[in-house]
């Protein structure tokens, strides 16, 4: 119930928008408040390549978590890793905006498209880790044991016991991290340089569409601009359900059950 | 022949030793942020905290002191509302869901409850912006606890639904079968045999949510002041230090390093209170 | 455990409810912000009544007060009067104090800028695109523009004498509280701008005065109507709104009760040429008498006492006889 209504406010909110400006919308570069003049393409980009750029640097590091927690470590040590890495995950999104703000960014040369990935693939971190974590652990131990009874070494093993039958899962994982990251919001509004431009550079400021909502939402200078802040939320929740929903499925069917 | 085997046998020894130096600093680098994030936190935030951080109200531009009383009480008082509207549907629709959910109604509240925790809690803002604060004409606490509890239904639902179900199904029919009201059999039998474990999900969801600063930007808003007023802008511990965060003044960059310090220090305490006590719940 | 909890809430919340006074919510301006922050603490200790303002921008100001969800607005680029008919009509606007708009900049060795309307104008249009091409001198360091991402007075305050001052400018770009930035990086209010610029080496922004006074940020010289490079401070903003005041449509203009003037590129040898006012929009008639009261009494406790606090955060307060009409003016309130 809440659900649809939700859904139907947003549409509502959003038809000026979608009226005035058609299917151009998703493809204009426009961003001119001035002339009630908009498109949501840079957005789009912003929020898109972000993402990207975290999962590019987080899948390696979540998956070598994951596999050392998972296949090679046998120590007390090993859960405190665990726990570590979770926290990750319980730590305020405007923490890491902060930190962003006065350590990553002048690291990084400044707000950019690259400071916002970057910070947003530590906050995905814990994500694709427990949830490879859990998608390796699920891989039948026979599998595994056979492998070893053989003299496989761990990367053997891993190589052709499990990473084949967790594959469907770890992407799965990858994609529930992508839905996350899309969106994210305060962390990389506060390093992202909002800057409704697509620019080649990685070092250029750019824009994701849940950046511009918190930042203009309670300032949108008439009902056009308004409406179409709305469309982009409806954009950015038609993209992020689509995306948890291919990532749920990959993950139920190697762990068998639902997360 | 000999020659090849041990060399067979050497590679496969390097390509052990790579595949796990590579797995092991990969996890090392991966706890870098972590332990950069909290220390700077604990180090920059330290400093700038003393005792009227949590007892006085944020002062004005370029003056000493000051601090974060209101916010602090505001995010519990916020918090407080959200559990008010997410507490009920999430724990009844959970326990329906267990007992009842197994046909098509379940599934279709099931889905909607998978969609409703995908959406990112910005569009929940709006939602709620355009529900509670565009008609009552009002930026309010209200209006920010009403976007934070829908935030925690999905994860409440659940969570109550797998506890439900765990709970055995013959205590269950036990119970009817002694001539008890359905609605007390569930209540007094079923959820309290539940309720420990919830408790614990729900602690878990409260930890979440206290840390969200984008639903309530356009929702509580924030406030100068003490305010206990739910019908009034509220201030809190996320959008006072996300206002601080991005100041140029010195003063307050130190305050929103406190602010976060405090944050942290609740959210993680709770996080870590409640998973040593869902262990002890779990497996002993 | 749950229905306890809950119990104590609503109670709480109850009593509370009863307890305090009401409270005058505003939101909008971030360039008065800190004057603002500093009266409705005098004003709070002095007479109980809580005046709570949130510095948004000024394009929120308006759309909030235009959307009734705030009882006043804060803005420093003045209504449309399409923006007032759209709110219902009725809306008074009431000058507070008065500001410059300064550029802050952030090289090496923090070295002197002088800058005219040109150039300022090509550099925020990403024309100029090194220090070295603004002065020979200046390091060679790429410029990083930083601008505001929100609907903004400051914005407009200085778009507008951009595009006073560049034709080029004005074709281009225009002048509003939020335009198409060719270039740069956006930051949330003056906070925001004057925070990118203290963090990122090469950046340029603009700021209102005290902002940049309170970090220490360097700013640029300008070069005004009359030809000389003026610093922005506080006598330089004075003398730039008494230049602009002098003229006689803007002695009509205030005649008349309407207050939305324009002192941009004001003429005299001392005035700084990026100069505007801020005002507080409220409704001519108020719904609720009690507000109501409140908000009139604020008004004119901010248009009297109020102004001798603007000098200390480095704010021009109201002339004598600009004041005196306005509070005639506000004494037209409804309540």
């Amino acid at each position: 119930m809440l659900l649809l209504l939700l859904l139907l406010l947003l549409l509502i909110k959003s038809s000026l928008g979608f009226k005035t400006f058609g299917f151009g919308f998703f493809f204009s570069s426009a961003w001119d408040p001035l002339h009630d003049v908009f498109g949501a393409l840079p957005f789009i980009y912003g929020t898109i390549m972000s993402s990207l750029i975290a999962l590019l640097i987080a899948l390696p590091l979540g998956l070598s978590c994951s596999i050392y927690l998972a296949e090679i470590s046998h120590s007390k040590f090993k859960e405190h890793i665990a726990t570590m890495i979770d926290l990750l995950a319980a730590i305020p999104s405007v923490v890491y905006g902060l930190w962003g703000i006065f350590v990553l960014a002048p690291a990084l040369g400044g707000p950019s498209l690259l400071t916002g990935g970057v910070i947003l693939s530590i906050m995905l971190l814990p994500t694709i880790t427990a949830i490879s974590r859990e998608v390796i652990q699920a891989v039948p131990h026979n599998l595994r044991e056979s492998a070893l009874a053989l003299g496989a070494t761990k990367w053997e093993t891993f190589k052709l016991a499990v990473f084949g039958p967790a594959l469907s899962g770890i992407v799965g994982a990858v994609i529930l991290g992508l839905g996350r990251a899309l969106g994210e919001t305060m962390a990389v509004t506060m390093v992202i340089g909002n800057r409704p431009a697509i620019s080649p550079s990685l070092f250029a400021p750019a824009y994701t569409l849940a950046s511009v909502i918190a930042n203009e939402f309670a300032e949108a200078t008439s009902e056009v601009n308004l409406s179409v802040l709305v469309e982009l939320g409806l954009i950015l929740l038609v993209i992020t359900v689509i995306v948890n929903g291919i990532a749920r499925i990959l993950v139920w069917k190697t762990t068998g059950h639902k997360k | 022949m000999e020659n090849n085997w041990t060399q067979e046998v050497r590679k496969r020894k390097l390509i052990e030793k790579i595949f796990l130096g590579t797995v092991l600093s990969g996890t090392l680098i991966a706890i870098v942020p972590l332990v950069l994030v909290l220390g700077y936190v604990f180090i920059k935030g330290f400093s700038a905290l003393d005792f009227n951080f949590f007892t006085q109200l944020p002062a004005p531009v370029g003056e000493p002191g000051g601090g974060m009383g209101n916010a602090i009480v505001g995010t519990f008082i916020i918090v407080g509302l959200s559990c008010l509207v997410g507490l009920p549907i999430g724990i009844f629709g959970g326990i329906w869901l267990a007992l009842y959910g197994q046909g098509k109604r379940g599934f279709f509240i099931r889905y909607a409850a998978d969609v409703l925790s995908s959406i990112p809690s910005i569009v929940i803002g709006i939602f709620a912006y355009v529900l509670l604060v565009a008609t009552l004409k009002h930026f309010s606490a209200l209006a920010g606890g009403f976007a934070l509890g829908v935030i925690m239904i999905p994860t409440v639902t659940r969570t109550t639904e797998e506890l439900v179900k765990m709970v055995p199904r013959t205590l269950y029919e036990a119970g009817l079968a002694l001539g008890i009201p359905e609605w007390k059999v569930i209540l007094k039998i079923v959820f309290r045999t539940a309720w420990a474990g919830i408790f614990t999900g729900i602690m878990l969801s409260v930890a979440r949510i206290m840390g969200e600063t984008a639903p309530l930007l356009f929702t509580a808003f924030n406030s100068m002041y003490w305010n206990f007023r739910i019908d009034e802008p509220m201030a809190s511990m996320t959008v006072q230090i996300y206002n601080y965060a991005i100041s140029p003044f010195a003063d307050w960059n130190a305050k929103a390093w406190a602010g976060s310090l405090t944050l942290v220090m609740i959210v993680l305490g709770i996080t870590i209170v409640v998973r040593k006590f869902s262990r002890r719940v779990s497996y002993g | 455990m749950l229905k306890k909890l809950s119990v104590l809430l609503l109670g709480l919340s109850l009593f509370a409810s009863i307890a305090c006074a009401n409270m005058l919510n505003g939101a909008g301006a971030t360039f008065p912000y800190p004057i603002y922050v500093k009266w409705n603490k005098m004003f709070a200790d002095k007479t109980g009544i809580k005046v709570n303002y949130q510095g948004i921008g000024s394009g929120g100001g308006v759309q909030q007060f235009s959307a009734g969800v705030t009882d006043f607005g804060g803005s420093d680029a003045p209504m449309t009067d399409k923006e007032i008919a759209k709110a219902g009509g009725n809306v008074l606007h009431v000058p507070t104090v008065m500001g410059a708009v300064v550029v802050i900049y952030n090289l090496p060795g923090n070295p002197k800028v002088k800058l005219d309307g040109e150039t300022l104008a090509d550099i925020f249009q990403g024309k100029i695109k090194n220090w070295q091409q603004v002065d020979r001198s200046l390091p060679d360091l790429e410029i990083k523009v930083c601008h505001r991402s929100d609907g903004s007075g400051t914005t407009s305050i200085f778009t507008g004498y951009l595009a006073k001052v560049s034709l080029d400018w004005a074709s281009n770009v225009g002048a509003g509280k939020a335009v198409a930035w060719p270039t740069g990086i956006g930051g949330k209010g003056n906070s925001g701008v004057a925070g990118s610029v203290k963090n990122i080496k090469g950046a340029i922004g603009y700021v209102e005065l005290s902002y940049a006074m309170t970090n220490d940020l360097p700013m640029a010289s300008l070069k005004n109507k009359a030809g000389v490079y003026v610093k922005a401070s506080l006598d330089s903003t004075s003398a730039a709104a008494s230049g602009a005041l002098d003229s006689k449509a803007m002695k009509k203009l205030v005649e008349a009760g309407d207050f939305r003037l324009d002192l941009n590129n004001a003429p005299g040898k001392d005035s700084y040429p990026i100069v505007g006012m801020t005002w507080l929009l409220v409704h001519k008639t108020q719904n609720n008498s009690a507000k109501g009261q409140d908000l009139v009494a604020y008004l004119k406790w901010a248009l009297t006492d109020g102004q001798k606090y603007a000098a200390d955060l480095l704010y021009a307060p109201l002339p004598k006889n600009i004041a005196a009409k306005v509070l005639e003016q506000v004494d037209t309130i409804k309540i």
